[in-house]
Protein backbone atom coordinates (compact mmCIF):
# COMPACT_ATOMS: atom_id res chain seq x y z
CA UNK A 1 0.00 0.00 0.00
CA UNK A 2 1.20 3.48 -0.85
CA UNK A 3 1.73 6.13 1.74
CA UNK A 4 -0.81 8.89 1.27
CA UNK A 5 0.95 11.15 3.76
CA UNK A 6 4.67 11.17 4.15
CA UNK A 7 6.59 13.47 6.44
CA UNK A 8 10.32 13.11 5.95
CA UNK A 9 12.86 14.60 8.32
CA UNK A 10 10.84 17.70 9.09
CA UNK A 11 12.55 20.23 11.33
CA UNK A 12 10.90 23.48 12.29
CA UNK A 13 11.46 26.36 14.69
CA UNK A 14 9.12 29.28 15.43
CA UNK A 15 10.63 32.73 15.57
CA UNK A 16 9.67 34.21 18.92
CA UNK A 17 10.62 37.37 20.79
CA UNK A 18 13.09 35.35 22.86
CA UNK A 19 14.73 33.73 19.85
CA UNK A 20 13.94 30.66 17.78
CA UNK A 21 11.84 27.95 19.44
CA UNK A 22 12.58 24.53 17.90
CA UNK A 23 9.36 22.46 17.83
CA UNK A 24 10.03 19.65 15.37
CA UNK A 25 13.37 17.88 14.96
CA UNK A 26 13.74 15.38 12.15
CA UNK A 27 10.15 14.16 12.36
CA UNK A 28 9.23 11.14 10.23
CA UNK A 29 5.60 10.07 9.81
CA UNK A 30 4.15 7.80 7.12
CA UNK A 31 0.44 7.09 6.79
CA UNK A 32 -0.69 4.49 4.22
CA UNK A 33 -3.75 5.34 2.14
CA UNK A 34 -7.05 4.68 3.84
CA UNK A 35 -5.55 4.18 7.29
CA UNK A 36 -5.95 6.06 10.52
CA UNK A 37 -2.92 7.57 12.25
CA UNK A 38 -3.35 8.63 15.87
CA UNK A 39 -0.71 10.99 17.23
CA UNK A 40 -0.10 11.43 20.94
CA UNK A 41 2.60 13.39 22.74
CA UNK A 42 3.21 15.77 25.61
CA UNK A 43 1.39 19.07 25.54
CA UNK A 44 3.22 21.77 23.58
CA UNK A 45 5.47 19.27 21.78
CA UNK A 46 4.43 20.34 18.28
CA UNK A 47 1.36 18.24 17.44
CA UNK A 48 -0.72 21.15 16.14
CA UNK A 49 2.28 22.30 14.16
CA UNK A 50 2.30 18.87 12.50
CA UNK A 51 -1.35 19.28 11.44
CA UNK A 52 -0.65 22.72 9.98
CA UNK A 53 2.24 21.30 7.97
CA UNK A 54 0.14 18.48 6.52
CA UNK A 55 -2.67 20.94 5.70
CA UNK A 56 -0.17 23.13 3.85
CA UNK A 57 -0.89 26.09 6.12
CA UNK A 58 2.83 26.54 6.76
CA UNK A 59 6.15 25.38 5.37
CA UNK A 60 8.79 23.58 7.43
CA UNK A 61 12.29 25.01 7.79
CA UNK A 62 13.75 21.70 6.70
CA UNK A 63 12.42 18.40 5.42
CA UNK A 64 9.54 17.47 3.16
CA UNK A 65 5.81 16.84 3.42
CA UNK A 66 4.30 14.67 0.71
CA UNK A 67 0.64 14.07 0.03
CA UNK A 68 -0.56 11.73 -2.69
CA UNK A 69 2.96 11.55 -4.10
CA UNK A 70 3.11 15.34 -4.45
CA UNK A 71 5.18 17.73 -2.44
CA UNK A 72 2.93 19.94 -0.26
CA UNK A 73 3.54 23.58 -1.18
CA UNK A 74 0.32 25.17 0.06
CA UNK A 75 -3.28 24.44 1.01
CA UNK A 76 -5.21 22.02 -1.19
CA UNK A 77 -8.89 21.35 -1.64
CA UNK A 78 -8.65 17.65 -0.83
CA UNK A 79 -8.00 18.24 2.86
CA UNK A 80 -10.56 18.44 5.66
CA UNK A 81 -9.82 19.90 9.08
CA UNK A 82 -11.51 19.70 12.47
CA UNK A 83 -10.40 21.30 15.72
CA UNK A 84 -11.16 21.06 19.43
CA UNK A 85 -13.25 24.21 19.00
CA UNK A 86 -15.96 23.29 16.48
CA UNK A 87 -15.73 26.86 15.02
CA UNK A 88 -19.24 26.85 13.62
CA UNK A 89 -20.47 30.15 12.21
CA UNK A 90 -23.26 31.45 14.41
CA UNK A 91 -24.97 33.39 11.60
CA UNK A 92 -25.46 30.24 9.58
CA UNK A 93 -27.72 27.28 10.24
CA UNK A 94 -26.18 23.87 10.81
CA UNK A 95 -26.92 22.95 7.19
CA UNK A 96 -25.34 26.16 5.86
CA UNK A 97 -22.31 25.55 8.09
CA UNK A 98 -21.82 22.08 6.67
CA UNK A 99 -22.11 23.40 3.12
CA UNK A 100 -19.43 26.08 3.62
CA UNK A 101 -16.45 24.10 2.18
CA UNK A 102 -18.45 23.30 -0.96
CA UNK A 103 -18.88 27.03 -1.57
CA UNK A 104 -15.08 27.24 -1.83
CA UNK A 105 -14.23 23.92 -3.41
CA UNK A 106 -17.20 23.48 -5.77
CA UNK A 107 -18.74 26.90 -6.36
CA UNK A 108 -20.57 25.70 -9.47
CA UNK A 109 -22.28 22.80 -7.70
CA UNK A 110 -26.09 23.15 -7.61
CA UNK A 111 -27.59 24.23 -4.31
CA UNK A 112 -29.85 21.17 -4.28
CA UNK A 113 -26.84 18.90 -4.69
CA UNK A 114 -24.92 20.69 -1.95
CA UNK A 115 -27.89 20.35 0.36
CA UNK A 116 -28.35 16.66 -0.49
CA UNK A 117 -24.70 15.95 0.22
CA UNK A 118 -24.79 17.81 3.54
CA UNK A 119 -28.03 16.09 4.59
CA UNK A 120 -26.51 12.71 3.82
CA UNK A 121 -23.66 13.40 6.25
CA UNK A 122 -25.91 14.96 8.89
CA UNK A 123 -27.98 11.80 8.74
CA UNK A 124 -24.90 9.63 9.24
CA UNK A 125 -23.93 11.47 12.43
CA UNK A 126 -27.51 11.53 13.74
CA UNK A 127 -28.26 15.24 13.24
CA UNK A 128 -31.30 14.86 10.97
CA UNK A 129 -33.92 17.35 12.14
CA UNK A 130 -31.29 19.80 13.41
CA UNK A 131 -30.23 21.14 10.00
CA UNK A 132 -32.12 24.42 10.42
CA UNK A 133 -30.97 25.09 13.98
CA UNK A 134 -28.31 27.61 14.91
CA UNK A 135 -25.07 26.25 16.40
CA UNK A 136 -25.89 27.84 19.78
CA UNK A 137 -29.02 25.69 19.98
CA UNK A 138 -26.97 22.47 19.92
CA UNK A 139 -25.03 20.67 22.65
CA UNK A 140 -21.23 20.51 22.54
CA UNK A 141 -21.27 16.96 21.20
CA UNK A 142 -23.78 17.82 18.47
CA UNK A 143 -21.73 20.85 17.44
CA UNK A 144 -18.66 18.66 17.10
CA UNK A 145 -20.70 16.24 14.96
CA UNK A 146 -21.71 19.12 12.71
CA UNK A 147 -18.07 20.20 12.54
CA UNK A 148 -17.11 16.68 11.44
CA UNK A 149 -19.74 16.83 8.69
CA UNK A 150 -18.30 20.14 7.51
CA UNK A 151 -14.78 18.72 7.36
CA UNK A 152 -15.99 15.76 5.26
CA UNK A 153 -18.62 17.37 3.03
CA UNK A 154 -16.27 17.93 0.09
CA UNK A 155 -15.06 14.29 0.25
CA UNK A 156 -11.46 15.09 1.19
CA UNK A 157 -8.98 12.25 0.93
CA UNK A 158 -7.26 13.41 4.11
CA UNK A 159 -8.99 14.32 7.32
CA UNK A 160 -6.84 16.16 9.85
CA UNK A 161 -8.22 16.44 13.36
CA UNK A 162 -6.57 18.33 16.21
CA UNK A 163 -7.96 17.08 19.53
CA UNK A 164 -11.52 17.19 18.17
CA UNK A 165 -13.10 15.47 21.17
CA UNK A 166 -10.87 17.03 23.82
CA UNK A 167 -13.52 19.34 25.26
CA UNK A 168 -16.31 16.74 25.48
CA UNK A 169 -17.36 14.66 28.47
CA UNK A 170 -16.31 11.01 28.56
CA UNK A 171 -19.64 9.52 27.39
CA UNK A 172 -20.14 11.97 24.54
CA UNK A 173 -16.57 11.32 23.50
CA UNK A 174 -17.15 7.56 23.28
CA UNK A 175 -20.28 8.21 21.20
CA UNK A 176 -18.22 10.26 18.79
CA UNK A 177 -15.53 7.58 18.53
CA UNK A 178 -18.22 5.23 17.27
CA UNK A 179 -19.56 7.87 14.88
CA UNK A 180 -16.03 8.37 13.57
CA UNK A 181 -15.63 4.64 13.01
CA UNK A 182 -18.95 4.47 11.13
CA UNK A 183 -18.10 7.48 8.97
CA UNK A 184 -14.86 5.84 7.91
CA UNK A 185 -16.63 2.66 7.02
CA UNK A 186 -19.16 4.57 4.88
CA UNK A 187 -16.62 6.79 3.11
CA UNK A 188 -13.01 5.69 3.40
CA UNK A 189 -10.47 8.47 3.92
CA UNK A 190 -7.01 8.75 5.38
CA UNK A 191 -6.96 10.29 8.79
CA UNK A 192 -4.54 12.02 11.13
CA UNK A 193 -5.91 12.43 14.62
CA UNK A 194 -4.11 14.39 17.31
CA UNK A 195 -5.31 13.34 20.74
CA UNK A 196 -4.27 13.21 24.36
CA UNK A 197 -6.59 10.29 25.10
CA UNK A 198 -4.69 7.01 24.82
CA UNK A 199 -7.88 4.90 24.70
CA UNK A 200 -9.11 7.05 21.84
CA UNK A 201 -5.85 6.55 19.96
CA UNK A 202 -6.12 2.77 20.26
CA UNK A 203 -9.85 2.58 19.53
CA UNK A 204 -9.63 4.67 16.36
CA UNK A 205 -6.06 4.27 15.16
CA UNK A 206 -4.42 1.77 12.83
CA UNK A 207 -1.15 3.02 14.19
CA UNK A 208 -0.28 5.25 17.11
CA UNK A 209 2.63 7.68 16.88
CA UNK A 210 4.12 8.81 20.17
CA UNK A 211 6.00 12.07 19.75
CA UNK A 212 8.86 12.98 22.05
CA UNK A 213 8.95 16.20 24.06
CA UNK A 214 9.71 19.43 22.23
CA UNK A 215 11.45 19.50 19.78
CA UNK A 216 9.40 16.51 18.68
CA UNK A 217 10.38 13.50 16.64
CA UNK A 218 8.67 10.12 16.41
CA UNK A 219 9.71 8.38 19.59
CA UNK A 220 7.59 5.27 19.31
CA UNK A 221 5.31 3.72 16.73
CA UNK A 222 2.65 1.21 17.76
CA UNK A 223 0.74 -0.76 15.13
CA UNK A 224 -2.81 -1.44 16.28
CA UNK A 225 -3.75 -4.89 15.01
CA UNK A 226 -7.38 -4.90 16.02
CA UNK A 227 -10.38 -5.68 13.78
CA UNK A 228 -11.83 -2.74 11.84
CA UNK A 229 -15.28 -3.14 13.36
CA UNK A 230 -14.14 -2.49 16.91
CA UNK A 231 -16.66 -1.97 19.66
CA UNK A 232 -16.00 -0.15 22.91
CA UNK A 233 -15.78 -3.55 24.65
CA UNK A 234 -12.44 -4.13 23.01
CA UNK A 235 -10.97 -1.43 25.27
CA UNK A 236 -11.44 -3.78 28.22
CA UNK A 237 -9.52 -6.74 26.76
CA UNK A 238 -6.10 -7.68 28.19
CA UNK A 239 -4.59 -7.09 24.75
CA UNK A 240 -5.63 -3.45 24.73
CA UNK A 241 -4.73 -3.02 28.38
CA UNK A 242 -1.16 -4.04 27.50
CA UNK A 243 -1.07 -1.59 24.60
CA UNK A 244 -2.32 1.25 26.79
CA UNK A 245 0.29 0.37 29.37
CA UNK A 246 3.10 0.60 26.84
CA UNK A 247 1.76 3.90 25.47
CA UNK A 248 1.52 5.35 28.95
CA UNK A 249 5.13 4.46 29.64
CA UNK A 250 6.15 6.00 26.32
CA UNK A 251 4.35 9.23 27.21
CA UNK A 252 6.19 9.35 30.50
CA UNK A 253 9.48 8.99 28.69
CA UNK A 254 8.41 11.74 26.28
CA UNK A 255 7.60 13.95 29.23
CA UNK A 256 11.13 13.43 30.47
CA UNK A 257 10.27 11.00 33.23
CA UNK A 258 11.61 7.46 33.35
CA UNK A 259 9.20 4.64 32.67
CA UNK A 260 8.05 2.84 35.78
CA UNK A 261 9.79 -0.49 36.18
CA UNK A 262 7.36 -3.22 37.08
CA UNK B 1 -45.48 43.54 20.87
CA UNK B 2 -48.09 45.86 22.35
CA UNK B 3 -46.12 45.91 25.58
CA UNK B 4 -42.95 46.82 23.69
CA UNK B 5 -44.61 49.99 22.48
CA UNK B 6 -46.72 50.74 25.55
CA UNK B 7 -43.87 50.65 28.06
CA UNK B 8 -41.66 53.33 26.44
CA UNK B 9 -44.70 55.50 25.57
CA UNK B 10 -45.90 55.46 29.18
CA UNK B 11 -42.35 56.22 30.35
CA UNK B 12 -42.25 59.29 28.08
CA UNK B 13 -45.68 60.45 29.27
CA UNK B 14 -44.60 60.11 32.91
CA UNK B 15 -41.46 62.10 32.11
CA UNK B 16 -43.50 64.90 30.48
CA UNK B 17 -45.94 64.88 33.42
CA UNK B 18 -43.14 65.27 35.94
CA UNK B 19 -41.61 68.07 33.91
CA UNK B 20 -44.96 69.89 33.72
CA UNK B 21 -45.41 69.38 37.45
CA UNK B 22 -41.94 70.70 38.23
CA UNK B 23 -42.55 73.93 36.30
CA UNK B 24 -46.04 74.31 37.78
CA UNK B 25 -44.99 73.68 41.42
CA UNK B 26 -42.12 76.14 41.21
CA UNK B 27 -44.21 78.57 39.27
CA UNK B 28 -41.32 79.16 36.87
CA UNK B 29 -41.97 81.71 34.16
CA UNK B 30 -41.45 80.79 30.51
CA UNK B 31 -38.05 82.45 30.27
CA UNK B 32 -36.68 80.31 33.08
CA UNK B 33 -38.00 76.97 31.96
CA UNK B 34 -40.70 76.20 29.40
CA UNK B 35 -43.19 73.48 30.27
CA UNK B 36 -44.32 70.73 27.89
CA UNK B 37 -47.70 72.42 27.42
CA UNK B 38 -45.93 75.43 25.87
CA UNK B 39 -44.24 73.29 23.23
CA UNK B 40 -47.05 72.41 20.79
CA UNK B 41 -47.64 76.11 20.20
CA UNK B 42 -43.96 76.67 19.55
CA UNK B 43 -43.82 73.75 17.14
CA UNK B 44 -46.95 74.94 15.34
CA UNK B 45 -45.74 78.51 15.00
CA UNK B 46 -42.46 77.44 13.36
CA UNK B 47 -43.63 74.20 11.75
CA UNK B 48 -42.09 74.92 8.35
CA UNK B 49 -38.80 75.96 9.91
CA UNK B 50 -38.74 72.80 11.99
CA UNK B 51 -39.25 70.58 8.94
CA UNK B 52 -36.68 72.46 6.91
CA UNK B 53 -34.04 72.67 9.65
CA UNK B 54 -34.72 69.15 10.87
CA UNK B 55 -34.09 67.86 7.37
CA UNK B 56 -30.83 69.85 7.18
CA UNK B 57 -29.61 68.31 10.43
CA UNK B 58 -30.74 64.87 9.44
CA UNK B 59 -29.17 64.54 6.01
CA UNK B 60 -25.86 66.04 7.06
CA UNK B 61 -25.66 63.70 10.03
CA UNK B 62 -26.44 60.70 7.86
CA UNK B 63 -23.90 61.66 5.19
CA UNK B 64 -21.23 62.26 7.86
CA UNK B 65 -22.06 58.93 9.42
CA UNK B 66 -21.88 57.07 6.10
CA UNK B 67 -18.43 58.52 5.47
CA UNK B 68 -17.47 57.55 9.03
CA UNK B 69 -18.66 53.99 8.42
CA UNK B 70 -16.62 53.70 5.22
CA UNK B 71 -13.47 55.35 6.57
CA UNK B 72 -13.80 53.70 9.99
CA UNK B 73 -14.25 50.25 8.47
CA UNK B 74 -11.25 50.75 6.17
CA UNK B 75 -9.08 51.97 9.05
CA UNK B 76 -10.33 49.09 11.18
CA UNK B 77 -9.48 46.61 8.44
CA UNK B 78 -5.98 48.01 8.09
CA UNK B 79 -5.46 47.82 11.85
CA UNK B 80 -7.11 44.41 12.08
CA UNK B 81 -4.94 42.77 9.46
CA UNK B 82 -1.57 44.40 10.13
CA UNK B 83 0.02 44.56 13.54
CA UNK B 84 2.44 47.23 12.34
CA UNK B 85 -0.45 49.42 11.18
CA UNK B 86 -2.18 48.81 14.51
CA UNK B 87 0.88 49.86 16.50
CA UNK B 88 1.38 52.91 14.29
CA UNK B 89 -2.22 54.15 14.04
CA UNK B 90 -3.62 53.42 17.48
CA UNK B 91 -1.91 56.24 19.43
CA UNK B 92 -2.67 58.68 16.61
CA UNK B 93 -6.35 57.78 16.62
CA UNK B 94 -6.64 57.87 20.40
CA UNK B 95 -4.95 61.26 20.46
CA UNK B 96 -7.19 62.63 17.76
CA UNK B 97 -10.27 61.27 19.48
CA UNK B 98 -9.22 62.90 22.77
CA UNK B 99 -9.27 66.40 21.26
CA UNK B 100 -12.54 68.09 22.24
CA UNK B 101 -14.23 68.56 18.90
CA UNK B 102 -15.59 72.00 19.86
CA UNK B 103 -12.02 73.30 19.59
CA UNK B 104 -11.92 72.13 15.99
CA UNK B 105 -14.97 74.12 14.90
CA UNK B 106 -13.12 77.44 14.49
CA UNK B 107 -10.22 75.61 12.86
CA UNK B 108 -12.26 73.95 10.14
CA UNK B 109 -14.48 76.96 9.62
CA UNK B 110 -11.33 78.99 8.96
CA UNK B 111 -9.92 76.42 6.56
CA UNK B 112 -13.17 75.99 4.66
CA UNK B 113 -14.77 79.41 4.98
CA UNK B 114 -18.46 79.50 4.15
CA UNK B 115 -18.66 75.79 3.33
CA UNK B 116 -21.37 75.22 5.89
CA UNK B 117 -22.63 71.86 4.61
CA UNK B 118 -19.13 70.57 4.13
CA UNK B 119 -17.95 71.71 7.57
CA UNK B 120 -20.95 70.17 9.26
CA UNK B 121 -20.53 66.82 7.52
CA UNK B 122 -16.80 66.88 8.23
CA UNK B 123 -17.45 67.38 11.94
CA UNK B 124 -20.11 64.66 12.06
CA UNK B 125 -17.59 62.35 10.41
CA UNK B 126 -14.61 63.29 12.60
CA UNK B 127 -16.49 62.83 15.84
CA UNK B 128 -18.00 59.47 14.94
CA UNK B 129 -15.51 57.32 13.02
CA UNK B 130 -13.37 56.35 16.03
CA UNK B 131 -15.66 53.77 17.68
CA UNK B 132 -16.21 52.12 14.30
CA UNK B 133 -12.50 51.90 13.47
CA UNK B 134 -11.69 50.48 16.91
CA UNK B 135 -14.47 47.91 16.92
CA UNK B 136 -13.72 46.64 13.41
CA UNK B 137 -9.98 46.56 14.18
CA UNK B 138 -10.45 44.63 17.41
CA UNK B 139 -13.03 42.32 15.84
CA UNK B 140 -10.68 41.36 13.03
CA UNK B 141 -7.50 41.08 15.07
CA UNK B 142 -9.12 38.82 17.67
CA UNK B 143 -10.54 36.38 15.13
CA UNK B 144 -9.52 32.91 16.35
CA UNK B 145 -7.01 31.35 13.93
CA UNK B 146 -9.17 28.22 13.55
CA UNK B 147 -11.89 30.32 11.92
CA UNK B 148 -9.41 31.41 9.27
CA UNK B 149 -7.90 27.95 8.92
CA UNK B 150 -11.13 26.12 8.05
CA UNK B 151 -11.26 28.13 4.82
CA UNK B 152 -7.55 28.77 4.35
CA UNK B 153 -6.83 25.02 4.38
CA UNK B 154 -9.09 24.76 1.32
CA UNK B 155 -7.07 27.40 -0.52
CA UNK B 156 -9.62 30.22 -0.07
CA UNK B 157 -8.30 33.70 -0.77
CA UNK B 158 -7.90 36.34 1.94
CA UNK B 159 -10.82 38.22 0.46
CA UNK B 160 -13.09 35.15 0.58
CA UNK B 161 -12.14 34.56 4.20
CA UNK B 162 -12.90 38.20 4.97
CA UNK B 163 -16.26 38.10 3.21
CA UNK B 164 -17.47 34.75 4.50
CA UNK B 165 -16.09 34.78 8.02
CA UNK B 166 -14.29 37.86 9.32
CA UNK B 167 -16.83 40.43 8.15
CA UNK B 168 -20.03 38.74 9.40
CA UNK B 169 -18.30 37.75 12.63
CA UNK B 170 -17.43 41.41 13.28
CA UNK B 171 -20.97 42.70 12.57
CA UNK B 172 -22.27 42.59 16.16
CA UNK B 173 -19.32 44.68 17.41
CA UNK B 174 -19.70 46.95 14.41
CA UNK B 175 -23.33 47.68 15.18
CA UNK B 176 -22.53 48.19 18.85
CA UNK B 177 -20.08 50.88 17.76
CA UNK B 178 -22.51 52.31 15.21
CA UNK B 179 -25.05 52.95 17.97
CA UNK B 180 -22.48 55.09 19.75
CA UNK B 181 -21.36 56.72 16.52
CA UNK B 182 -24.83 57.74 15.35
CA UNK B 183 -25.40 59.77 18.50
CA UNK B 184 -21.92 61.27 18.28
CA UNK B 185 -22.40 62.24 14.63
CA UNK B 186 -25.63 64.00 15.55
CA UNK B 187 -23.86 65.92 18.30
CA UNK B 188 -21.14 66.88 15.81
CA UNK B 189 -23.69 68.21 13.33
CA UNK B 190 -25.44 70.33 15.94
CA UNK B 191 -22.20 71.61 17.35
CA UNK B 192 -21.28 73.19 14.02
CA UNK B 193 -24.83 74.41 13.43
CA UNK B 194 -24.92 76.20 16.77
CA UNK B 195 -21.45 77.70 16.66
CA UNK B 196 -21.32 78.79 13.03
CA UNK B 197 -22.61 82.26 12.23
CA UNK B 198 -25.46 82.10 9.70
CA UNK B 199 -25.73 78.36 10.19
CA UNK B 200 -28.63 76.17 9.20
CA UNK B 201 -30.25 73.17 10.86
CA UNK B 202 -31.85 72.60 14.23
CA UNK B 203 -28.74 73.90 15.98
CA UNK B 204 -29.11 77.23 14.18
CA UNK B 205 -32.79 77.34 15.05
CA UNK B 206 -31.84 76.85 18.69
CA UNK B 207 -29.46 79.77 18.47
CA UNK B 208 -32.05 82.03 16.89
CA UNK B 209 -34.40 81.14 19.74
CA UNK B 210 -31.65 82.13 22.15
CA UNK B 211 -30.96 85.40 20.36
CA UNK B 212 -34.65 86.33 20.37
CA UNK B 213 -35.27 85.17 23.92
CA UNK B 214 -37.87 82.70 22.62
CA UNK B 215 -37.58 80.08 25.35
CA UNK B 216 -40.41 77.83 24.23
CA UNK B 217 -38.73 77.67 20.81
CA UNK B 218 -35.41 76.67 22.38
CA UNK B 219 -37.05 73.89 24.36
CA UNK B 220 -39.02 72.81 21.34
CA UNK B 221 -35.72 72.47 19.43
CA UNK B 222 -34.27 70.37 22.23
CA UNK B 223 -37.27 68.06 22.02
CA UNK B 224 -36.96 67.89 18.23
CA UNK B 225 -33.27 67.02 18.62
CA UNK B 226 -34.10 64.28 21.08
CA UNK B 227 -36.75 62.98 18.70
CA UNK B 228 -34.38 62.91 15.70
CA UNK B 229 -31.72 61.26 17.87
CA UNK B 230 -34.17 58.53 18.80
CA UNK B 231 -35.18 58.03 15.15
CA UNK B 232 -31.54 57.71 14.06
CA UNK B 233 -30.68 55.36 16.89
CA UNK B 234 -33.57 53.04 16.20
CA UNK B 235 -32.79 53.07 12.49
CA UNK B 236 -29.45 51.54 13.46
CA UNK B 237 -31.18 49.07 15.77
CA UNK B 238 -33.38 48.07 12.85
CA UNK B 239 -30.37 47.53 10.57
CA UNK B 240 -28.72 45.52 13.33
CA UNK B 241 -31.76 43.24 13.57
CA UNK B 242 -31.66 42.69 9.82
CA UNK B 243 -27.94 42.07 9.42
CA UNK B 244 -26.78 40.76 12.79
CA UNK B 245 -29.99 39.45 14.32
CA UNK B 246 -28.33 36.06 14.73
CA UNK B 247 -26.12 37.47 17.48
CA UNK B 248 -29.12 38.02 19.75
CA UNK B 249 -29.40 35.29 22.34
CA UNK B 250 -32.75 33.56 22.19
CA UNK B 251 -34.66 34.76 25.25
CA UNK B 252 -36.08 32.57 27.95
N1 LIG C 1 2.83 30.72 15.63
C1 LIG C 1 3.63 30.42 16.67
N2 LIG C 1 4.65 31.26 17.00
C2 LIG C 1 5.46 30.97 18.03
N3 LIG C 1 5.39 29.86 18.78
C3 LIG C 1 4.40 28.99 18.51
C4 LIG C 1 3.47 29.23 17.44
N4 LIG C 1 2.62 28.19 17.39
C5 LIG C 1 2.99 27.36 18.39
N5 LIG C 1 4.06 27.82 19.05
C6 LIG C 1 4.76 27.14 20.15
O1 LIG C 1 5.30 25.96 19.63
C7 LIG C 1 5.14 24.88 20.54
C8 LIG C 1 4.38 23.76 19.88
O2 LIG C 1 3.07 24.21 19.57
P1 LIG C 1 1.92 23.22 19.10
O3 LIG C 1 2.32 22.62 17.80
O4 LIG C 1 0.67 23.98 19.14
O5 LIG C 1 1.95 22.13 20.27
P2 LIG C 1 0.85 21.04 20.70
O6 LIG C 1 -0.27 21.11 19.73
O7 LIG C 1 1.59 19.74 20.69
O8 LIG C 1 0.42 21.39 22.09
C9 LIG C 1 4.43 25.44 21.76
O9 LIG C 1 5.39 25.70 22.75
C10 LIG C 1 3.82 26.72 21.27
O10 LIG C 1 3.80 27.67 22.30
MG1 LIG D 1 -2.28 21.62 20.01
Amino acid sequence: MDNLIEIKGVTHAYQTASGPLPVLDGLDVAVPEGTFAAVVGPSGCGKSTLTRLVAGLMKPDKGEVWLHGERVKGPRKTVGMAFQNPVLLEWRTILQNVILPLEIVAPSMKTADKTARAMELLDMVGLTGFENKRPSELSGGMRQRASLCRSLVHKPDVLIMDEPFGALDAFTREDLWQTMRDLRRAEPFTCVLITHDLRESVFLGDQVFVLSGRPARTQYLMPVDLPDDRTLDILYTPEVADMLHILRDQIKIAQGRAAEVD
Amino acid sequence: MLRQIAVPVIAILIFLGLWELLVWVNNWPNYKMASPSDLPAAFWKYKELFLQMGWQSLWRTVVGLIIAVIAGTLLGMIMGFSKIARDALYPLLVGFNAIPKATLVPVISLIFIGQHDFNTILMAFMISFFPIAVSVGIGLSTLEPEYRDILRSLGASRFTIFRKIALPKTLPEFFGALKVSVTLAFIGTNLVEIVSPHGRGLGALFKSGETNGDYPLMFAVLIALAFLGIVLYYAVVFLERVFAGWAERPQG
